[in-house]
């Protein structure tokens, strides 16, 4: 691997599997993929803001860009959501989430990250760029993680109501089954403390989720930077051009899905798990599967 | 001995073998699926392409593990 050296200096930054420190607030240690993280807040509040200056009936060229993306996203959202009214409650954090990522993953890429210093280190002078993509620190995509399916289970308190989702990980109502259907139903006796256990396994899995989620994004995208530093000390002309493809795709693909996994979250935590319901979002599945079918021709 | 080098291919190394036989599964199925109906390329590409990186972040856990030993 490159620029491994550890520096510490006042305003330098390194290169390793963590970010490297820039500068220091007092106690607060900008790190440079910090920096890029800000860059790409600071890109999408531009976007929106011209965006929504140069809105018009008849739509110009960005805003028509920026249309198409966006129903194609909403047509993706209901294919998961099963439900239009669930996809535009969901949908401005979903696709927030995914431009954050997609511009955090695409900045990785751009030659910015030559800017930089030379810093003195413990192995003599050793580079520290200013700017390294966000999403390849892993503090960021762990934080989106967490945001991610803490928000999931909000949204859920939001949507079903707080019982419900207590429900789901400490089953109490598996165990009051217990007392209220043993005259009907003897084996009531076993299943539900297994049912309680399988509440409790629940909760493990929504650490799985934070994990499984970070370490995607963020494998992915260190390890395409590895992949690209890797060619360009092997040959530096030609033969970093074809994985520098191959990252740009990466990166909009590891955006989609991490976008889509908040939706997939956010709708298992919304969805109430009663016969009713399941009626009505088959209901609904079949409608807009026919309003597709008919919008495809 | 310093085994660490061993260890990172180690890691690597098997760590891609269960999501190399995935995903090719997952390309089968949809060359399957493509074959007896290709007028729905379209609609079997996105959802193939999502289960291809599902199972190559399984490679991918390795592959960080295999970086964060020294």
């Amino acid at each position: 691997m490159q620029g491994t050296a550890n520096v510490k200096q006042e305003i330098s930054h390194e290169t390793t599997l963590f970010a490297e420190p820039i500068f220091h607030f007092g106690n607060f240690t900008l790190t440079n993929a910090l920096l890029s993280s800000w860059l790409a807040v600071l890109i999408i509040i531009s976007l929106a803001v011209i965006l929504r200056k140069k809105l018009r009936e008849v739509p110009s060229t960005l805003q028509n860009i920026f249309e198409i993306v966006l129903e194609g996203a909403l047509d993706l959202c209901d294919q998961v959501t099963n439900s239009r009214a669930l996809s535009l409650k969901v949908f401005p954090i979903a696709i927030t989430v995914f431009f954050f990522v997609l511009i955090n993953n695409w900045l990785g890429l751009l030659p910015i990250g030559g800017l930089g210093i030379l810093e003195h280190g413990e192995h003599g002078l050793s580079f520290v760029p200013f700017l390294r993509g966000g999403t390849a620190d892993v503090n960021t995509t762990i934080a989106l993680a967490i945001m991610a399916v803490i928000g999931a289970n909000l949204f859920g308190i939001f949507s079903i109501g707080i019982w419900k989702i207590f429900n789901k990980y400490v089953n109490l109502k598996a165990l009051g089954q217990v007392f209220t259907k043993i005259k009907k139903d003897k084996t009531v006796i076993i299943v539900a403390p297994i049912t309680f256990f399988v509440g409790l396994l629940e909760l493990v899995g929504e650490f799985a989720k934070i994990a499984s989620l970070s370490f995607r994004l963020f494998g992915n995208v260190f390890a395409g930077e590895v992949l690209l530093a890797s060619m360009a000390a092997l040959f530096a002309y030609i033969l970093p051009v074809p994985f520098l493809f191959l990252e740009i795709l990466v990166g909009v693909i590891q955006a989609l899905i991490f976008s889509m996994l908040l939706v997939v979250y956010f709708t298992i935590s919304a969805t109430d798990h009663d016969e009713h319901s399941g009626h009505e979002a088959h209901k609904e599945h079949s409608q807009i599967e026919k309003e597709s079918i008919i919008s495809s021709h | 001995m310093d085994l660490s080098t061993l260890a990172k291919a180690l890691a690597i190394g098997l760590g891609a073998i269960g999501p190399g036989i995935g995903i090719g599964f997952i390309g089968a199925k949809a060359m399957e699926a493509i074959g007896r109906n290709p007028e729905a390329t379209n609609k079997i590409l996105v959802p193939m392409l999502l289960a291809c990186a599902f199972a190559e972040a399984i490679a991918i856990y390795a592959l960080v593990i295999a970086f964060s030993i020294k």
